[in-house]
């Protein structure tokens, strides 16, 4: 296939181990883990917003919030896609029980947030954004699959455009058949790569399976235990300013990233 | 920034829905103006509503080798793959392209969420889903997309689109960027959404369920009907051997940034989408003869959309909804009227806005209310969801291209 080649303006990462892409870096050089925290800030949202917003939302508008603000873009005007595995997994939890049990109870608010476009949602209408939004994903390929997706986006169009992949931990029956065990998210802001002097991604299909350099173990437990963070040889490669990898793009592609440092 | 947009051939298109399988069964259905709307059956104690039900979907699991996928929503896909010869038309392309030059992109709002609400309903000890229903492959969102992923053997790029009711229609716009790249040949696009107690207790909940039968853009509309769908198109580039095909001219998308279930009251969302879709089809609004309106039945949708008809188009547009016909099919809204909006193409006919006995006054000139003979040449679909999350597309017969 033809070869996409896009630039990273922005990178956005939320899980409780690693709050931004910094915490990712200092993991990467060695540094020990800071403590946990509980909840992602997402303080783009209103007050209200963040009260009605599941976990889900959260952690993708915080990783979203990362990516655009070291991009210097303003978020009114950006394309975004919004990839996940399985979406808000405690809200299809709740849908689910209350469904089994007297369905007339069920909450509008909660129903609203159910759509696996409701971060898009939220997103566009916190930061007033007009441009086409959209909700996407690949299964275990989902962050392959979005990145192909928003890149696809960013050359066609020649446009700026907003990648945000993120999973929450199972809950309930559904989580114990899934396993997914924590919270994940991250966020890039991809654009067309004119400037060969610039540090660009160059991305191509091929029919290989996943492939990395090495990583800390802790990194391959969450890939393990969140489809959402197979983003991480990805941002390693970021963090290191070069090398490549092959990311799952669907049951039967990989992405091929390589990182191109060309003076 | 200038957008651009490559025409595509739209060489095989069928659709499943209340109206009956495939072209034949839906242009009957348009032609007599015959709802498919019946009283709600479905589930144990239902909602006193009105919807689009696809018969016969119980009876008829799917063939072992697909059978981690079987469930309502997938059985449903199975079924509209097999009208109007779409699998045959797939298989010719896989020949000619290769498997791994075709990209599957399909909508839907909730996939396979039925499946797991039945194994909540029945589930052991109170924590584990039933054996029968413990399979990962139904209980994702990837669940349709992987499974006709698998029963066409594509291999190009595979990616569900999930933001509700514009979910089916947003799905060209991704196939033609990937074929206007060259990263694929041809493209696979559809949708399927099946009815769920998701959708029908939460629409519900979010009080936009009609009583009645939906009545859009009747002055006394009192909500929507839901249905449930499965529709397929396949595209790709013009060439010597798709000259009678109808075509893809262009696809718009915006957001409407204004609120997670109702549109915003000044169609603002909805006319950057219009905007988008016409630029990049390269026309304006007097080579529209026909659009395929969202009207939805509900208050706030079709008054901002028929407040958008008055504004933008000259009367020689002609407007309707059939969701009266089909229900709402919410992920498959798109597909499903794309499909209806080919077959006004290459009939030569507007479909009726059925279901309304008092046309709102808002309503402008515009309103076929009645089956009208005409030539259509250019046509538009606009799909509008939750989330403000818009399309529009403009579809043309081969002849207004020619």
């Amino acid at each position: 296939m033809n070869t996409l080649r896009v630039q990273v303006e922005g990178i956005g990462l939320w899980s409780a181990s690693l709050t931004d892409f910094d915490a990712f870096r200092r993991l990467l050089a060695g540094e020990a883990l800071s403590q946990p925290v509980t909840r992602p800030s997402a303080s783009a949202l209103s007050l209200n917003e963040r009260r009605r917003a599941p976990e889900g939302i959260l952690v993708a508008i915080e990783a979203a919030s990362q990516a655009v603000s070291m991009s210097g873009r303003s978020a009114d005007s950006l394309a975004c896609v919004f990839a996940s595995a399985y979406g808000d997994q405690a809200t299809t939890d709740y849908m689910c029980r209350v469904l089994a049990g007297v369905p007339t109870e069920l909450s509008p608010t909660r129903f609203h947030n159910s759509v696996h476009n409701a971060s898009a949602g939220y997103w566009t209408i916190a930061n007033d954004c007009h441009a086409p939004s959209s909700a996407i994903c690949a299964g275990h390929a989902s962050f392959g699959a979005g990145l192909l997706e928003a890149a696809v986006q960013a050359c066609a169009d020649n446009r700026a455009v907003l990648l945000v992949c993120s999973d929450t931990a199972g809950v309930g029956p559904l989580g114990e058949l899934i396993g997914c065990r924590l919270a994940f998210g991250s966020a890039l802001v991809v654009s067309p790569c004119a400037d060969a002097s610039v540090p660009r991604l160059s991305l191509s299909l091929v029919a290989e399976d996943p492939q990395h350099a090495p990583l800390p173990d802790v990194c391959l437990a969450w890939m393990r235990d969140n489809p959402s963070a197979s983003c991480l040889p990805l941002l390693a490669l970021l963090a290191h300013g070069g090398g490549e990898c092959v990311l799952a793009a669907s049951e039967q592609l990989g992405l091929h990233v390589k990182m191109e440092v060309t003076a | 920034m200038r957008a651009t947009t490559l025409p595509l051939a739209v060489t095989a298109y069928t659709a499943t829905s209340a109206l009956g399988l495939g072209l034949g069964a839906h242009l009957d259905a348009l032609d007599q103006q015959r709802s498919g709307l019946r009283a709600n059956d479905f589930g144990d104690a239902p909602l006193p509503c009105w919807i689009g039900r696809v018969p016969g979907i119980e009876s008829t699991p799917l063939p072992d080798e697909y059978a981690q996928w079987d469930c309502r929503n997938n059985r449903l896909a199975w079924l509209g793959l097999h009208q109007d010869d779409f699998m045959a038309a797939v298989d010719t392309a896989r020949q000619r392209y290769g498997a791994s030059r075709i990209a599957l992109l399909l909508g839907t709002s909730t996939a396979s969420i039925g499946a797991t609400e039945e194994g909540y309903r029945r589930l052991e000890n109170d924590r584990r889903l039933p054996d029968d229903l413990h399979r990962r492959a139904i209980h994702t969102p990837h669940s349709l997309t992987a499974f006709v992923s698998a029963a066409l053997a594509i291999g190009g790029p595979c990616l569900t689109i999930s933001t509700a009711c514009s979910s089916s229609a947003k799905v060209f716009a991704g196939a033609e960027r990937l074929i206007r790249l060259g990263i694929v040949d041809a493209a696979v696009v559809g949708g399927v959404d099946s009815l769920c107690g998701s959708v029908l207790y939460g629409f519900n909940a979010l009080e936009l369920v009609s009583p009645e039968p939906c009545r859009p853009f009747d002055a006394e509309r009192r909500g929507i009907s839901i249905g449930e769908g499965a529709g397929f198109a396949l595209l790709e580039r013009i060439g010597p051997d798709t000259k009678a095909a109808s075509r893809l001219l262009g696809c718009g998308e915006s957001s409407d940034a204004h609120h997670m279930s109702t549109p915003d009251p000044e169609g603002l969302g909805a006319e950057l989408a219009l905007r988008d879709a016409l630029d990049r089809a390269a026309i304006n609004v007097t080579q529209v003869d026909y659009i395929n309106l969202h009207g939805t039945a509900s208050q706030k949708n079709d008054a901002m959309e028929a407040a958008l008809v008055a504004r933008r188009f000259p009367p020689s547009t002609r407007v309707s909804s059939t969701k009266a016909l089909t229900g709402h099919t919410l992920g498959a809204a798109g597909i499903i009227e794309a499909v209806i909006t080919l077959l006004a193409l290459r009939e030569g006919f507007v479909p009726g806005n059925a279901g309304a006995a008092t046309p709102d006054p808002a309503c402008s000139v515009h309103f076929a209310w009645r089956n009208e003979a005409r030539a259509v040449r250019i046509a538009l679909s606009h799909s509008f969801g939750f989330g403000g999350s818009n399309a529009c597309l403009a579809l043309a017969s081969a002849r207004a291209v020619a």
